[in-house]
């Protein structure tokens, strides 16, 4: 299992702010190990962000965003108390979900 | 103006005739390819399997037309290496019920897969902005599009040298 993401999300105005560091090695497929075999590509695929059960934000990645891939973003709605729900899922089928509580008003 | 032009040379001035420069050089097509129809890939064809950027751009244009402005892509202007690049893009957008982004994507001219991200937006999101961090297969041109809510696509590209590209090793 991966390790978990580290969210933030913070009121800015009446707008909230969100950053997100995900765990993920964001393996292009493209490098050779020691012994000359390729690594296999192993990246995310698909990242959801979801508040009081309405997508805020969705997004399809590939091999071009940066491993330990770094997201931020705001949107509008949430009230500090409640919960900023992401998921990723990867093209091996591997998935993580964490949330984080709005901070700060 | 003589008959004999072609009709995008007509309006080649100012701003107008370098978007116009910079569109006809993102797609490097033959003159004689403009005019011919544009091939979308089969429906349920991966944008992300495709590996031009013109196709990448097709893929998701699907014919339409596509203007300069509106939308804002922030690269540094050089990177020591291609890791990891910050990149911010921003949307001149009110981001009201019927007035928002629907979605942004990225292509690059140089990775091999030309699609690096794209982000879906809805009229919730508080601003028409995301940042994050990509990979940057060498010195290129990143092309950052974004289409509507009224279907419209609007893009930026932006130049960045990169010293040493990342895909070789490395991160």
């Amino acid at each position: 299992m991966a390790d978990p993401m580290r969210i933030r999300a913070n009121m800015t105005g009446d707008k909230v702010e969100v950053k997100v560091l995900m765990a993920h090695e964001m393996e292009t497929g493209l490098r050779k190990d020691a012994s000359g075999n390729a690594i296999p590509a192993h990246f995310i695929r698909n990242v959801t962000v979801t508040h009081g059960g309405k997508t805020v934000l969705s997004a399809q990645w590939g091999t071009s965003v940066s491993r330990n891939p770094f997201l931020h973003f705001r949107f509008k709605g949430g009230k500090p108390g409640e919960k900023v729900t992401i998921t990723w899922l990867d093209n091996r089928g591997e998935k993580r979900t964490d949330e984080a509580v709005i901070a700060g008003g | 103006m003589p008959d004999g032009r072609r009709p995008w040379t007509l309006t080649a001035r100012g701003a107008r005739r370098r978007a116009l420069a910079a569109l006809v050089a993102l797609f490097a097509l033959p003159r004689r390819a403009l005019a011919q129809p544009i091939m979308n890939p089969a429906p349920g064809v991966d944008a992300r399997t495709i590996n031009t950027p013109q196709g990448a751009l097709q893929s998701i244009l699907k014919g339409a037309a596509m203007r300069r402005g509106r939308v804002r892509l922030e690269l540094p202007s050089a990177a020591e290496n291609g890791h990891s690049v910050p990149m911010l893009v921003r949307v001149d957008s009110p981001m009201s019920e019927t007035d928002y982004v629907r979605r942004i994507d990225l292509v690059s001219e140089k990775n091999p897969v030309p699609l690096m991200a794209s982000f879906f937006l809805g009229s919730h999101m508080g601003r028409a902005e995301v940042e994050s961090r990509v990979r940057l297969n060498g010195t290129q041109r990143v092309t950052a599009l974004a289409q509507l809510s009224d279907g419209s696509f609007w893009f930026d590209a932006a130049d960045i040298v990169v010293n040493e590209s990342a895909c070789l090793d490395g991160g």
